[in-house]
Parts: structure tokens; sequence; C-alpha cells
């Protein structure tokens, strides 16, 4: 094999190389499509998310480049120096190093690692120290085995497992600012379009920010093992216009809905275990173990997104949690038929 | 005269009763039959371990699945994890640095025998006393059997409050127990490879299977060292009242993280390291050429080990570190890929120009080459902390880290086996058997591992029992399931072949590669003395110059280079 045939040979794999990396990122990375699935990091809507994914290109457009020269070497040194048949049974001759070709192959990767390094760097200050703006929206997250509390302290919102927040207009950018806390063990908050993942610690705060430029509602989920339904603590964070993220506000503002037909539930709800976890605001229940559920009927989902939240779904969770999330923290309440009826009537009228 | 008498007492042992022989094995301080038992032991463990993984990659073939509960899921990780790292391996490793070093530095055993045998046997029933929870961790509430914290047992899930029963204290002790056996056999092969040494072979002339295990018996005193510690902590804090990672009464969920990383990343390169030294050893004997720049190949690894203490928060890029210490930590971890980098351009400088021969070990080590470079190039991504903030504790990260661990170490040490059996049983394998587990095994190891990235680009986490259908996660998790059963099946292969070949194989002379190392000059297996007479040694190849007297290394080693 004459050296052109060599090279144009190896030229051919280089290339071949890039493309089968480049094709499935390429197939990954279109912002607009949700159909591949809908917590790919590589469509992202939120500044952070879109800084993140610059550098992940660059990163792997760099190692791709690296890995097409490295394993067209390998190729070829298999090809070339597999043995041949017509071995004259003598060894090949010895070469125990050269200085100048080692010298070139370690300061080659340090300039590499300089520039990545310098790429890096800028991202990470661009996220970790962008000033909190003062109209922001402000949220605290807070970690529970296995569920979700949002806190508004600005708005006087408490809620769970569902987070609001307002679309940001690239113009006037209306960020929203979490800060991440935990009232038992690890957690992280991971919803890939709007941000890369940070941890929620018991006894040390971090925070995080955003600034979906896309109404819609974005899913993720628990990013750090926290305990048995570790797999069902889900994310969904709901990104709504300015108007309908002030309406929703309104909304939960309001005290709980009561009213006389389910004063049976009612009073089964505020006379037995139940409000041992749960508040409902303007009510005898003021728990705060589990979820806030003065405005329960404003949220899609029940058991932190494990389930959608119909009547039928609320009177199966009461009746036996683990029969849609096993290991939950919620204990079967041993309700007879007709009190779980009631309840469920009750807790279906908190919108 | 004294070699007789050892001859002798050895054909006597050969028709001694089976209870008498188990005797042996069990009091037995010589530092093959220990490397031999460290190897058996971490393959019946491999095989546990990967019965642990089958379990979890039927749960995760669709999702809601129900074959396993989620309380047997999260044990199965936590267990499946503990269990490849400490007790597959290390002791793996542990057995083949037991079985050669002395060997191949002309040495007669170890330098403290006992200390050997000690070391194995803390390390042996660490394994055991972490799977006796199966039986024993219930406690007095019924709660808990195996372990359920995952293998690096974040803080406070391992607290009292969180850890009902015994579960976490038998993973605590058995990691304490067999962390001071890995001590004990690290300062053993220290003193060994400083203190007995044959004549002439300064540390420049030793192979590089030695150097590279003597950086890695460092790094075991520097890493296993803090692991201990806090699992003593840990503890203290679950029975003697103490607070340091007790987040309820001020303790700190953080520190945890920075104690196990500190032990978990140089860990790595524990496990890498002697994996480097194989290939380091098969590639030159299989492409017929001497290691090409040898110094620079020990000034990589050693300086690898220094710069792996200085990397172990790039584990936690996603914990809250301020944006300083998140630059450093990508800084100290890119510039690992120099060195790692140095070192597989020399491997390929040491196949060019040679005459390769395709046996096993060779087709191993080339596989090493090819994931071990996808391995590092993703540890490259993974090293942009901005990157991590999405990969971190996704499927991205644990297709990386089994690329290392599988597709790295685990091929190379295949590599070992294939290549030293003739030695440690005096039999040769079946090629065409060998064949077969590398081609099952490359397939299924790509098949799981390649695939294995992809869920984690589309924000699939792990340690998760189950998951939502339409995240574009469910034939991606099938197709690693069935790699799965790919990589099961080269296992079996491989077990058959090794025991096929053990009784029925075809008996090898004491040279059978045609290398260069002393293990060589030895007779297949080597007498309980090794050596009849100690070798004395000129270059770094002292069976090439025995081979080549017209063309002996000790003439170039010095002056090739220009």
């Amino acid at each position: 094999m004459g050296i052109t045939g060599c090279s144009n040979w190896r030229m051919r794999f280089a290339a071949q190389a890039i493309v089968l990396l480049y094709v499935p990122v390429a197939a990954l990375a279109d912002p607009a499509d949700r159909s591949l699935s809908p917590t790919n990091i590589f469509a992202p809507v939120s500044t952070p998310a879109h800084s993140i994914m610059g550098l992940s290109l660059f990163v792997l457009a760099v190692t791709a480049g690296i890995f097409a020269i490295v394993f067209s070497l390998l190729v070829y040194c298999v090809v070339k120096f597999g043995k041949p048949v017509d071995d004259n049974g003598r060894e090949p001759p010895q070469v125990y190093g050269s200085n100048q070709v080692e010298l070139a192959w370690t300061v080659i990767p340090v300039l590499i690692v300089v520039v990545l390094f310098l790429a890096t760097a800028r991202v990470i200050a661009s996220i970790q120290k962008a000033a909190q703006p003062r109209n922001a929206i402000r949220v605290v997250a807070i970690g529970h085995q296995f569920w979700w509390e949002y806190r508004y302290p600005d708005l006087k919102v408490v809620t769970a497992n569902e987070l609001h927040i307002p679309v940001s207009d690239p113009a006037h950018p209306t960020p929203t600012f979490i800060t991440l806390l935990s009232a038992d063990t690890d957690h992280s908050f991971w919803v890939p379009r709007l941000d890369g993942k940070t941890d929620l610690i018991p006894n040390h705060p971090n925070s995080m920010w955003m600034d979906p430029q896309l109404t819609g509602l974005y899913l993720g989920q628990c990013a750090q093992y926290c305990g048995t339904q570790h797999a069902k603590m889900l994310l969904r964070v709901y990104v709504q216009s300015r108007q309908d993220f002030d309406h929703w506000v309104a909304e939960q503002n309001q005290p709980a809905h009561t009213s006389a037909p389910v004063s049976e539930g009612q009073h089964i709800f505020e006379t037995t275990a139940c409000i041992n976890c749960h508040a409902v605001s303007g009510t005898g229940a003021d728990g705060r173990f589990g979820p806030d559920l003065t405005h329960l009927m404003s949220r899609e989902t029940i058991a932190s997104g494990a389930a959608p939240n119909t009547p039928e779904n609320l009177r199966r969770w009461t009746q036996n949690p683990d029969s849609i999330k096993p290991g939950s923290k919620m204990p079967a309440m041993g309700l007879s038929d007709q009190q779980l009826d009631a309840v469920t009537a009750y807790l279906a009228t908190l919108h | 005269m004294a070699t007789d008498a050892i001859t002798t007492l050895r054909a006597d042992t050969a028709s001694l009763p089976f209870v008498v022989k188990l005797h042996e094995w069990v009091t037995t301080v010589d530092h093959k039959r220990l490397g031999i038992l460290y190897i058996v032991y971490a393959l019946v463990f491999l095989m546990i371990g990967g019965v642990e993984a089958a379990v979890m990659r039927i749960q995760l073939i669709r999702p809601h699945n129900n074959f396993v509960s989620p309380e047997v899921f999260n044990q199965m990780f936590t267990m499946h994890g503990t269990t490849m790292i400490f007790f597959v391996v290390m002791p793996m490793l542990f057995g083949f640095a037991n079985y050669l070093v002395p060997l191949m530095i002309g040495a007669r055993d170890m330098a403290f025998p006992r200390l050997n045998a000690f070391s194995f046997w803390l390390t042996a029933f660490g394994g055991i006393l972490l799977y006796f929870s199966f039986l024993g961790a219930n406690g007095l509430y019924g709660d808990g059997t195996a372990p359920d914290v995952g293998w690096f047992a974040y803080a406070p899930l391992t607290s009292k409050t969180f850890s009902l029963g015994h579960s976490t204290d038998f993973w605590t002790l058995s990691l304490l127990v067999s962390g001071f056996g890995s001590i004990g056999t690290a300062v053993n092969i220290i003193a060994t490879i400083f203190c007995m040494r044959c004549p002439g072979m300064t540390l420049a002339k030793m192979p590089l299977l030695a150097w590279l295990n003597l950086v890695m018996a460092v790094l075991v005193i520097l890493a296993v060292s803090p692991l201990s510690a806090a699992q003593i902590m840990l503890a203290v804090d679950r029975y003697l009242g103490g607070h340091f990672f007790d987040t309820q009464a001020g303790g700190s969920a953080v520190i945890w993280m920075h104690f196990f990383w500190i032990f978990g990343h140089p860990e790595v390169y524990v496990l890498v390291i002697p994996a480097f030294a194989f290939a380091s050893e098969i590639i030159p004997v299989f492409s017929r050429k001497a290691i090409f720049g040898y110094p620079v190949m020990v000034a990589a690894t050693v300086c690898i080990a220094f710069i792996s203490m200085s990397v172990w928060a790039h584990h936690m890029f996603t914990v809250g570190m301020n944006a300083n210490a998140n630059t450093f930590f990508v800084l100290s971890t890119m510039a690992i890929a120099v060195p790692t980098g140095i070192k597989i351009f020399n491997w390929l400088a040491t196949m060019w120009g040679g005459k390769i021969h395709f046996k096993t070990p060779m087709l191993f080590c080339i596989g090493f080459l090819f994931q071990f470079l996808i391995a590092g190039l993703t540890g490259i991504m993974l090293s942009a902390a901005p990157f991590t903030w999405h990969l971190g504790n996704s499927y991205f990260v644990v297709a990386h880290f089994h690329y290392v661990i599988v597709g790295a170490i685990l091929f190379a040490t295949f590599g070992a086996f294939y290549y030293w059996f003739p030695k440690m049983a005096g039999k040769m394998y079946n090629e065409t058997l060998g064949k077969l587990h590398f081609w099952l095994f490359l397939i299924g190891f790509h098949l799981t591992f390649d695939f294995m990235h992809i869920p984690g680009l589309l924000g699939m986490p792990r340690r998760i029992y189950t998951y939502e259908p339409g995240r574009g996660w469910d034939t991606l998790n099938l197709i690693v399931t069935i790699g799965a059963f790919f990589q099961a099946a080269g296992i079996l292969v491989f077990v058959a072949n090794l025991l096929w070949s053990y009784f029925h194989g075809e008996t090898v002379g004491s040279d059978p590669w045609d290398a260069w190392t002393l293990e060589w000059s030895t007779s297949s297996p080597p007498p309980v003395y090794n050596f009849a007479i100690t070798p004395e040694v000129r270059s770094r190849r002292p069976l090439w110059d025995l081979k080549h007297p017209e063309d002996p290394d000790w003439k170039y080693e010095y002056m090739e280079r220009s």
C-alpha cells in the first residue's frame, strides 16, 4: 500500500468517524423538536440550558476530532502491522522511543486542554455569577421524600409538585431564581430543557436560575438518589405567559374552598391523621410533612407526578398509596368505603 | 540440595487427600496461591455482581415494569456497585499483582508473606460480611436486608433516621474490613518492589507492570485511608451519638461527599493503572517490539497518580460548589487527559512497525485501547462542569464509568487472564473459545454501553427502578438489556474455557509466548520458590537479551533515544 493510498484511506476513515459521532448529536440537537424526548438536553428553551448546549457541542466537536485521529491510527496499526502470512520469522526493528515524537503528543494535548478549559470557565462564570435582577421571581424549592414543595415568598403562594413560573421575554427578562433546600435527604432538581441539575442538600442551601423563553410544560425528575421512591419523584414546570401566571397566583392566594355538601368529608379529614401532614389554609389542617392541599385540584397530577389528578386516583391514593407509589411516605388511611367517598368528594372541591 | 528437598515436598502434596490440600490452601502464605485465591474469589463475586446487574436490566427492559419492587432494585444497584468495585475488580487486580510482581522482579515471595495472607482473608471476610446482610441485617424492627443506600452512600440517607436496621452497618463494616486488607496488600507490594528486586534490576529496569503496581499501591494507601476514616465516622454517628454527617443535628452531608470522593477518584486510578500495566506487558509481546517510551510511560503514570489526588470534586459539580471551586476542578480534571493521552499514543507507537499477532490476549488489549479512548473522551466531556450539570447522575455517567471499568479495565484483565493462564495453570487455554468470548463480550459490551449514553442525554437519571413511558427511553433500554445477555454469554464461555483448559488444556513449557520478562524464565506453573537460582538482569527485557545475544537491550536502552 503506497503512502497516498494510506492517507486517503485514513482520511476516509476519519471522515466516517466524524459522521458517526455527529449524526446522533445532530439528530438530538433540534430545539423545536419535542417528539424525540420531552427531557432532551439538546432542546434548550432557557439561557443556562442554551449556554450549556453551546459548550457541549464545542466539547463534542473537539472530542470527535480527537477520536477520529486516534481511532484511525489504531485501525491503521491493526490493519498495517497485522502479522503478514509470509513472515520471515525475524523480529521487527526494536524502537525504544523518541523524544521529539513524545514531546509533540504532550504539547498538542496541553494546548487542547487550555482551549477547552477557557471555554468551560467562561460558561461556568456566565451561569453561576449571573446577578439576580430586581424583577426576578423568587421561589424556594424544598425536596422531601418523595415530593417537591414550592414556596413563593414574595407572592405568598405555597404549592407542591407542579412549579408555575412566567415566561421570560428576552427583551425584558423576568428570570426565576430558585433557592434549593431539603427537608430530609439529598435530592436534585433537573429539568433538562430549562437548566442543568443542582442538588438539594439538607443544611446546605443552593440556588439556580432559569429564564424560559417558550411557554409550555417542562418535565424532569429527581436526579439524586433519595430513597425508596426516588424514581417517582417527578418534576413538572409550567411556564406560563405573564398574564396566565398572574392569574394562577391570584387563584392560589384565594382561601380554601368550603361547601356544605362535602362537610362530612371535611370533618373526617380534619379529625383523622390527615391533618398531621397536610395543610388546608383557613381550616384546622396545618400539617407540614406532606403537600399543602389548599388548591389540590388546581394541579394536574398527584403523588409528585406519578398519577393524573382524578377523583378515582385520589380515592385509590387515599385508600392504598402503595398501589400507585410503593414505599411513599403517605400511609394507607384505613378508611371505610363510605369515608373514602366522602373524603374524596371533599378533596375534589379544593380548587 | 535445597531445591531437591522442596521439590520432594511438592510431589508429596499432589497425592494428599482433599482436606489436607484444602488446609494447605487456607493456610498458605505463598504469593502465587494467594494471588490465585484473590482471583478465584473475585470471579465468584463477578458472577454474583453480574446476576444483580441482570436483575436491574430485566426490571428496566420496559417502562413501569414490575419484575422487582423498588426496595429490591435499590438493594441491587447498591450491592452491584459495592461488589464490583470492592470485591471484584480490586481483588482481581490484587491477585494479579500478588502473583506477578515477585515473579517479574525475580523475588521468591512478597516481602511479608503472612501479612499477605492476612490481607487476603480480611478482604475475603469483608465480602462475606457484606452478603451476610441479606440474612442478618434485619435488626430488631425487621427493617432492611441488604444495604440500599447506593455504593457512594450519600449522607444523610445512611443516618439512623433514614436507614433503620443494620443494612448500612453491614456496608460500613465490610468496607472497613476489606479496606484494611487493601492497605495491607498495598504496603506489601511497596515493600516488595523497593526491597526485593533481583540483582541488576534498578527501578529504571523494572518491568512496567511492577512500576504501575507500585504506583497503584501508593494510591491505595492514600485513597483507602480517608474512606476508612469516613466509615468509622459514620459508625460513630450511628452508634455513639456523633453528628459528623447528621444534618438534623448540624452535621454536613457535603463533608461525606468530600471524604467519599477523595477516596473515590483515586480509586478509579487504583483500578485502571493495573489495567494499564497488563496492556503495557501484553501489547509489546504480541507486537514483537519493546514498549515505546518506557521512561515517559513511568512518568505519565506517576503524573496521573499525583493529579488524581486533586480531581475528586468533579464528582460533585452538581452539589452547589462556587464558581471558583468548579473552575479549579475542571482544570485539574482536564489536565489528567494529557498523561493519559501520552499512554495511549505510546501503546499505539509500540504497535507501529511491529508484527502483531492477534491472539486472544492481544484482541482484548486492542478492545481495551479502543474503549479506553472513548471512555477518556466522554471523560473530557464530563470534565466540562456545565456539561456535567446535565450529565452528572444520568445514564450518560453510568455508561461512561462502565466504559472505564468494563470496556477498559475488564477487557485488559481478560487479556491478562489469557496471557498468564499458561503460566498459572501450566496448560494452554482454548484459542477458539477465547476468541468466541472476545467477540460475544465485545458485541454485548457495545450493545449495552454505547446505547446507554443516549438515555442520559435524553434526561434519564440513574438509580430509578422504573421510568415513565413517552420519554424516548424505552427502545434504548431494551437494547441495553439485550446487550447484557450477550455479555453474560461471553462470561460463561470464559469460565468454561478456564475450567476446560485447566483440566484438558495442552501442557505448555515455561515460555509459550516467546516473551521477555522474568516470569517466563521459570517453569509453568512456577515452583513454590519461583527461581532455583536468583536471576540477574542487565535490561528491562532479560529474556530478550538471552534470546538475542547479538543484539541485547542493555546496549540500547540508554543510547537509542535521540
